[in-house]
């Protein structure tokens, strides 16, 4: 595989923040704000959005974790590897805002809709990502994106964090041999 | 090969957990490896959260058919993988050969192909004779999970008793465990043995000679071949068998045995070999007392032993159907072509 870097781990750190900023400023007071990580890489983003909205508010934004893996339409074609969700408290009446690393087709983003609200309903849902990539496939958009990456079909992104890969850094991928 | 440019290098790709479950069927748990168990026991700790939430249903195998098919009575392991099967969205049917063609002298393959015909993706299946679902597997496409057959195995049993193990007590490693009863006859004590020889814990088994299999009694010559159990320790006074066990887990005795001339009488068991006050008192403090059910309470169990707060066995119950949830995913992702 041959990759180049799209985002530092500096520019990560300044689109958190800045998130972090738009997320205060559309949702005065955050009384009823949680923030979800989606399963694997959402979940440190969404901790890393909790502290530095701290900072920003002196406010303590609860922080749970999804696992789409039970929602997906593809369990045919992907075998499934599950692990548990753990949300902090009922969804009923929260402002949730869905924190992922990369939207892409969008699929998970459905199917983590699907799931949350198994969980009761939420007064309104929102989504935050570090990077959209481009290529959906039904009608999702996110409402706060760190960067806006086009790439190609055959490219992958690759988001990788201290917390689940060491060292934080984006990257855009692709096996040698493709143009 | 393209020449990476100056921005360009080469990198390994992002590193994810590779594990894959590839089997189509489950028949026994004598070749399960590490990895295997490992993902099956973290698939139930999922499958745990689902059953925890104010819905307990998840819609991952929405338009999946899952049948169970028992030749033998089965009350909580034929509820578990029907609750199991509708927890994950599937549609669950349930086939009893007593009131089915099976009656009408329908063979065993005749009957899958049927089952396999209407759309089922698994098969439950329970069977009195070893090897059937062995057999059934080579007949159809569908998965098939091995219910219990005959004397041979009962997988999911061992494995929400692993699951169960493991949620008490860590890693079963080093551990021991102490399997009283009917072991020659128990097909919950070969897959037990196995399994939690394989997952490194250290396994007594205890019971009257005449209850225990062929190569483990003394006197026996060994036996070397592959489809042997594996090594265990055999004791049969269980107030040595006991001392400082971390698991104690009866068999149901069966009362047929005892028109086999295997057991003198009922009372002589009771008072060799039922997990006691006393005896449970010499285990290790805050060993799990285990038991597969249906109890005989009184026979290889007191009363109060089975509902003391080092017992298990409800939770057994309950983790069954996380377990068997697990199993019916995996099973469901594998692509059977």
């Amino acid at each position: 595989m041959i990759a180049r870097t799209v985002l530092s781990a500096e520019e990560i750190r300044r689109a958190v923040r800045r998130i972090a900023h738009e997320i205060v400023e559309r949702n005065h007071g955050l009384a009823d704000v949680v923030l979800v990580g989606m399963r694997t890489r959402g979940v440190p983003l969404a901790n890393r959005l909790a502290e530095a909205i701290g900072e920003i508010e002196d406010a303590s934004v609860p922080v749970g974790a999804l696992d789409i893996g039970l929602y997906r339409d593809d369990i045919a074609s992907r075998a499934p590897h599950v692990q548990p969700t753990d949300l902090p408290m009922a969804m009923e009446g929260r402002t949730v805002i869905l924190v992922d690393d990369v939207l892409y087709t969008g699929r998970s983003i459905r199917a983590a809709l699907n799931a949350l609200t198994d969980f009761g309903r939420p007064a309104a849902i929102q989504l935050a990502v570090l990077v959209d990539r481009g290529h959906r496939q039904l009608p999702i958009r996110a409402d706060y994106v760190g960067k806006n990456i086009p790439t190609a079909l055959h490219e992958d992104v690759d988001v990788l964090l201290e917390e689940t890969d060491g060292h934080d850094e984006v990257r855009i991928a692709r096996e040698e041999g493709e143009q | 090969m393209i020449r990476a440019t100056s921005q360009e290098q080469a990198v390994a790709p992002r590193s994810g957990d590779e594990r894959k479950w590839t089997r189509q069927h489950l028949l026994d748990v004598d070749d399960l490896s590490g990895d295997e168990i490992g993902l099956l026991m973290e698939t139930a700790d999922s499958m745990k959260e689902v059953l925890g939430r104010d819905v307990p249903r998840v819609p991952t195998l929405r338009g999946r058919t899952v049948v169970t098919l028992f030749y033998e009575a089965s009350t909580r392991t034929r509820a578990s993988f029907e609750l199991a099967g509708k927890a994950l969205g599937a549609d669950v049917i349930n086939v009893a050969a007593g009131g089915s063609s099976v009656e009408k002298g329908e063979s065993l393959i005749d009957t899958v192909r049927t089952l396999q015909a209407v759309g089922a993706d698994v098969l439950v299946m329970r069977h009195g004779s070893s090897g059937a679902p062995h057999l059934v597997a080579r007949h159809v496409r569908s998965s098939v999970i091995n219910a219990g057959d005959g004397w041979h195995a009962h997988p999911t049993q061992a494995l929400l008793d692993l699951y169960t193990m493991r949620a008490h007590l860590g890693d079963v490693r080093g551990r021991r465990v102490v399997i009283v009863g009917d072991i020659a006859h128990s097909r919950v004590a070969r897959s037990n043995i196995w399994l939690l020889s394989n997952a490194g814990a250290e396994v007594t088994v205890c019971g009257p000679a005449t209850l225990l299999p062929a190569g483990l009694r003394s006197g026996d010559p060994p036996v070397e071949e592959p489809q042997a159990l594996p090594r265990v320790n055999v004791e049969t006074d269980l107030d040595a068998a006991v001392e400082g066990a971390d698991v104690l887990m009866a068999l149901r005795l069966q009362k047929e045995r005892m028109t086999g001339g295997l057991l003198p009488s009922l009372r002589e068991y009771a008072t060799l070999y039922q997990l006691n006050e006393s005896r449970v008192a010499r285990a290790a403090s805050g060993a799990l007392v285990m038991h597969p059910g249906p109890i005989n309470e009184g026979v290889e169990i007191s009363p109060a032993v089975a509902s003391s707060l080092q017992s298990v066995i409800d939770e057994q119950v309950t983790n069954g159907v996380a377990v068997r949830m697990a199993a019916l995913l995996l099973m469901c992702g594998v692509k059977t072509g």
